[in-house]
């Protein structure tokens, strides 16, 4: 089963940069996929657009049966409670502790206390934060930080786990941390991962499946694949 | 039970923004009193006014004065072409002969009571007269104009002069004052406006995360609103107490009449808490109205 389908997909800013080319592409579920290329590539697009903070020009996006394109303003909301985001800055609020951060998703789409307080707890534990759940984001180093955001992604158990460079302001050894995490999440929850990167070791390790993009256009989609200098 | 959690988020978010930005929560604040203070005073007058205006033309009457020399016909014929015109009060015509007008005069003062006494029916100067009121007193002049124009009528008198002057000042004073007013509401909507958009900028990192988080826009609006309302409640706090109080005073000060006992005041009791009423409802709609076009022009979901 695909989990995201795109088809024949192009992105062109208002500014006449155009950032995808007639895209296609199918993401099965419960798989975990690198996006790589340079900037300019085209991976932050794509993933801007599987999470409907861009539209696309043309074609088609399907991310687990909902169509993305032709998704109102509204309604934006009802695709963001499938899946977990996480960004390269973190995004935590400075004034939340942990849990707060956190347990934040859950309130602000209604959860009851109780089902918060369990779900935060088992999410935090999987980050493997749950001795710091009262400390305050900047008591935490970088990569403890990024734990608390993936588990604030993960915390409405998502189907899909979308990370825009999750790793690009961590030293190579917290970086491995943040993957280990991500890699126990995808094999223990079945959640579908998509990582826009361009680290080289993490890709080179993981062994997942690569998509390839170069100035917009898809130059490669592996099994097990590796970051290609030459492609890129 | 959702929907109560969200709700108290609301107003719990909204409360503590209020409190986060304070500065120009309390311009906002002062500013809804100051137009709500006037906002009071302009319904106060303006009731006070239609209801005196109400009472004086209750009360106002056109006097007919008829020929000296009228028999029985040509009063019936007089009557029945009175009777005839639109927006008269038929029921309150009256008639009174140069005898009754004699005897009430004579009982009003012992000067009249002689003096008239050397008059007989005949060489009297007095007039057989007639009394109407009419429907609409706008048209006064109009159907004074007509009766006079009826045969056998000498003379018609209405209560021309002060009391037009006095209603037309009171009625141009109440356009001034709903001009103030509207220009004060919207000054103050243009002030919430810019509270809310400084609330909205000051957690536009906060609404992202909602937004990122799958928080619907119903939810990440609502508080904004909620806040806008509590601007406007706490706003009508003084304009309330204004009001009550000071109309209570007011009116003890006059003894319920203004100036003279031709203008009586409301009385005070249901009318200022209807009054305290009406002001906090505008008060919590100007805040709303202005921070849902906060939140319509600055966050742009």
């Amino acid at each position: 089963m695909d989990l995201i389908r795109i088809k024949n997909v192009e992105k062109k800013y208002k500014n006449g940069v155009t950032a995808i080319y007639d895209l296609n592409l199918a993401i099965e579920k419960g798989s975990f996929t690198f996006v790589i290329g340079g900037s300019g590539s085209g991976k932050s697009t794509l993933i801007k657009m599987l999470y409907r903070e861009e539209k696309p020009t043309k074609g088609q996006i399907i991310v687990g049966g909902l169509d993305v394109a032709k998704l109102r303003n509204t309604k934006v909301y009802k695709l963001r409670r499938k899946l977990g985001i996480v960004f390269q800055d973190y995004r935590l609020l400075p004034k939340l502790t942990v849990y707060e951060n956190v347990a934040f998703a859950m309130e602000v789409i209604g959860a009851s206390k109780e089902k918060t307080r369990t779900k935060v707890l088992r999410a935090l534990e999987e980050v493997g934060l749950k001795n710091k759940v009262h400390n305050y984001p900047d008591q935490l180093s970088g990569g403890e930080q990024q734990r608390v955001a993936i588990a604030r992604a993960i915390v409405n158990d998502p189907k899909l786990l979308l990370c825009d460079e999750p790793t690009g302001n961590l030293d190579p050894e917290r970086s491995m941390e943040i993957m280990k995490v991500l890699d126990n999440i995808n094999k223990t929850r079945g959640t579908t991962i998509i990582m826009a990167t361009h680290d080289k070791e993490i890709v080179n390790s993981m062994k997942k499946q690569v998509v390839t993009l170069k100035d917009g256009h898809l130059v490669n989609f592996k099994q097990k694949g590796t970051y290609i200098d030459e492609n890129i | 039970m959702r929907i109560f959690r969200m709700l108290g988020r609301s107003i719990r978010d909204a409360f503590k923004s209020v409190i986060r930005n304070f500065s120009l929560s309390l311009a906002s604040i002062s500013c809804i009193t100051i137009t709500l203070i006037i906002v009071a005073i302009a319904i106060m007058a303006s009731f006070n006014v239609q209801n005196f205006t109400k009472e004086i033309e209750k009360d106002l009457t056109i006097v007919i004065f008829l020929n000296n020399n009228v028999t029985e016909e040509d009063i019936q014929l007089v009557e029945n072409e009175i009777k005839s015109i639109p927006n008269v009060n038929k029921k309150s015509l009256v008639f009174a002969s140069k005898q009754q007008v004699k005897e009430e005069m004579q009982e009003e003062s012992e000067v009249f009571d002689t003096v008239l006494d050397e008059w007989s029916n005949e060489e009297s100067p007095l007039k057989d007269t007639f009394q109407v009121k009419v429907k609409d007193v706008e048209k006064i002049s109009n159907i004074a104009a007509r009766i006079e124009r009826i045969d056998h009528v000498n003379t018609v008198r209405y209560g021309e002069g002060m009391v037009d002057k006095m209603v037309t000042a009171f009625s141009s004073i109440e356009k001034v004052t709903y001009g103030v007013v509207i220009a004060l509401v919207i000054v103050t909507v243009f002030l919430i406006i810019n509270t809310i958009k400084l609330t909205i900028s000051a957690r536009r990192r906060e609404i992202g995360i909602m937004r990122l988080v799958g928080a619907s826009n119903f939810t990440i609006k609502t508080p904004f609103i909620i806040e806008g309302m509590i601007l406007g409640l706490l706003g009508s706090i003084v304009p309330v107490i204004f009001t009550t109080y000071g109309y209570l005073a007011f009116y003890k000060h006059f003894d319920g009449y203004l100036f003279t006992q031709l203008i009586q005041l409301i009385e005070p009791e249901p009318f200022i808490y209807s009054t305290a009423g009406i002001v906090v409802i505008i008060g919590i709609l100007v805040g709303m109205v202005g921070s849902a076009s906060a939140v319509r022009k600055y966050l742009k979901i």
